[in-house]
């Protein structure tokens, strides 16, 4: 009888240092590429050698003299910026309307508004170029912006509907009962309410549109290349170290983005 | 939408207190309800239908062209362009490459993910949020910048090169890029987050009361695992693999950068088509058959996971 306890005892806390090992080593896979771009930076070689034979700052005091990636920065941060405002426009009171007014097909629509997250993107991006391209769109911020409308509407519309979702509807149906009108109930008890949602919504907008690469590419490679085109087209030639100190700069922003999402809503929540 | 009407207000007589004829003013409300609805949503149906619907559609119509040799658009409506790519056995081979592509990055995302899901959701420490953060925050990072990593990882004067040579282990550097290993390798580690995502939010089934009373009762570690666990997440499982295959089958920067030419998928092709060779018809014929591809494989899908369902 007095084995089996034993046995088991002795068996969890080797299982339990092996999974822990384990984690440890796909915590390393999964972070590898990141943390080996921040060390590169710092190399004062130009062609990639292991390890490094010395270190540097020289490519992150190049950076403000790259006129190239300056612009391409100005159009990312441009068109991220535009983006975001429309899809927060007409993502928030769509997803009101999800939520909140029962309508024959509701379900339907719900879907083609997520829709846009499982096209592939080279498809959409094919799409986009024979569209703008007879419109003259093709190589404009406009052109840009209309490519990132739909990809980054699904989020804004997938956190406003959770925000909106698990709140408590009662206080709205209160102030509608004491006589508050549509704007006032909005305005007053649902924006309020929805906030967190709606910045998470935003910020990830953001960062989709200012990270998305292949839309880009094929509405505006050759007029108005943003940042990661830029980069993209840069490390297609050659991936040595020059690039590495702007990838820095955009993993940096990323971190940025992941600590403010961390707290207006909890990452996973906002991601899923 | 009628059959809850006539659930609901038999049930509630004198729940709340209703004015007489009520049931007008419901009705209009409804009414108003509906014209809100459309209202509050048409900006963005509108917004969705032109940057989005149209650009598809527009692009499953070019598909009927005919691209010409000197790089013109025969307008017309022929299926030709369409049957080309499957009377073409490279095409075949590029339709093929991109579903084993798809396969194997899901399968090896999906099992190397697992045993991190769980941990992250059976978890009690207190960096628990932290380890959860750091494992999805590389889908914030840009891709771009990620496939470069891995470009300086498995490069010929790479990262894992340079050690092996270093330790005498190879003489000549491992062809680790500008092929198709690489680009699994790219893939798996860049959807590795999304897996992870899916997974734990399909894990809330997971009761670990269940798991500690088949061990109390006498079950083995390996048996609770095979009985309990992997049952109870399998649908979890079944949707990160179908998710991580649709991304992959579509990715075209991993694919374009750490393939190097050498890989040749539908991503790829219709890249070249459209912005090489300028033969429109020709890449939304590609296109179309990406599409088709995705379609089939969520219909698999569906039928899979609804007989689970009845299983269950």
């Amino acid at each position: 009888m007095t084995t089996p306890p034993n046995r088991f005892r002795r068996r969890v806390p080797v299982s339990a240092v092996a999974l822990r090992v384990l984690v440890a080593l796909l915590y390393v896979f999964l972070l590898a590429p990141l943390v080996i771009i921040v060390v590169i930076s710092f190399s004062s070689n130009q062609y990639l050698s292991f390890p490094p034979t010395g270190f540097s700052l020289r490519w992150y005091a190049e950076l403000p003299a790259e006129t190239t990636f300056i612009q391409g920065m100005q159009t990312t941060l441009i068109t991220a910026s535009i983006t975001t405002l429309i899809v927060l426009l007409i993502g928030v009171p769509a997803s009101i309307a999800l939520a909140r007014y029962e309508v024959p097909g509701r379900g339907a629509i719900s879907a083609f508004f997520l829709s846009p997250l499982l096209v592939p993107s080279v498809v959409l991006a094919l799409g986009l170029v024979l569209t703008l391209g007879p419109l003259g769109l093709t190589n404009t911020y406009q052109g840009i912006v209309i490519g990132h409308v739909s990809i980054t509407l699904p989020y804004v519309i997938r956190t406003t509907l959770m925000s909106l979702t698990t709140a408590d509807t009662s206080s709205e149906e209160a102030a509608r009962v004491l006589g508050a009108n549509g704007w006032a109930v909005f305005r007053l008890i649902t924006l309020p309410i929805i906030r967190p949602g709606v910045i998470a919504g935003g910020i990830v907008a953001f960062v989709v549109s200012f990270d998305e690469a292949v839309i880009s590419l094929f509405v505006a490679e050759s007029g108005k290349p943003t940042l990661p085109v830029q980069i993209l087209r840069y490390v297609a030639d050659s991936a040595d170290a020059a690039v590495a100190a702007l990838s820095v700069v955009l993993i940096l922003f990323s971190v940025v983005i992941v600590v403010l999402v961390e707290r207006v809503m909890g990452l996973r929540r906002t991601l899923i | 939408m009628s059959a809850t009407t006539s659930i609901a207000v038999p049930r509630l007589p004198g729940a709340d207190d209703l004015p007489p004829g009520h049931g007008v003013h419901e009705h209009r409300s409804r009414r108003r309800d509906r014209r809100t609805f459309w209202a509050l949503a048409a900006p963005g149906l509108l917004g969705l239908a032109v940057t989005y619907l149209l650009p598809l559609l527009y692009m499953v119509r070019m598909a009927f062209n005919r691209g010409k040799p000197d790089g013109f658009i025969e307008q017309t409506f022929t299926l030709d362009t369409l049957i080309k790519p499957l009377t073409d056995s490279y095409y075949w081979k590029v339709t093929l490459d991109t579903f084993l592509m798809g396969l194997v990055v899901a399968a090896i995302c999906v099992v190397i993910s697992y045993p991190l899901a769980l941990f992250l959701t059976r978890s009690t420490s207190r960096y628990k949020s932290l380890l959860i953060a750091l494992a999805i925050a590389p889908l914030l990072t840009s891709a771009v910048v990620r496939t470069y990593g891995w470009m300086v990882i498995l490069g010929g004067a790479g990262l894992v090169n340079s050690t092996l040579m270093h330790l005498g282990l190879v003489t000549v550097p491992l062809r680790l890029t500008n092929n198709m290993t690489g680009v699994v390798i790219g893939l798996v580690e860049i959807f590795m987050p999304y897996a992870i995502l899916v997974m734990m939010s399909g894990f809330g089934r997971l009761d670990p009361r269940l798991e500690e009373a088949a061990a109390s009762l006498g079950a083995r570690p390996r048996a609770v695992f095979a009985r309990i666990t992997l049952p109870l997440t399998l649908p979890a499982l079944l949707s990160a693999f179908l998710l991580i295959f649709v991304l992959s089958i579509s990715s075209f920067i991993t694919t374009n950068l750490l393939g190097g030419g050498a890989v040749h998928v539908l991503a790829t092709e219709i890249y070249d088509q459209a912005t090489g060779l300028l033969n429109w018809p020709f890449a939304a014929a590609l296109s179309v058959i990406l599409l088709v591809l995705f379609g089939v494989v969520i219909a698999i899908y569906q039928t899979v996971t609804r007989r689970l369902r009845l299983d269950a």
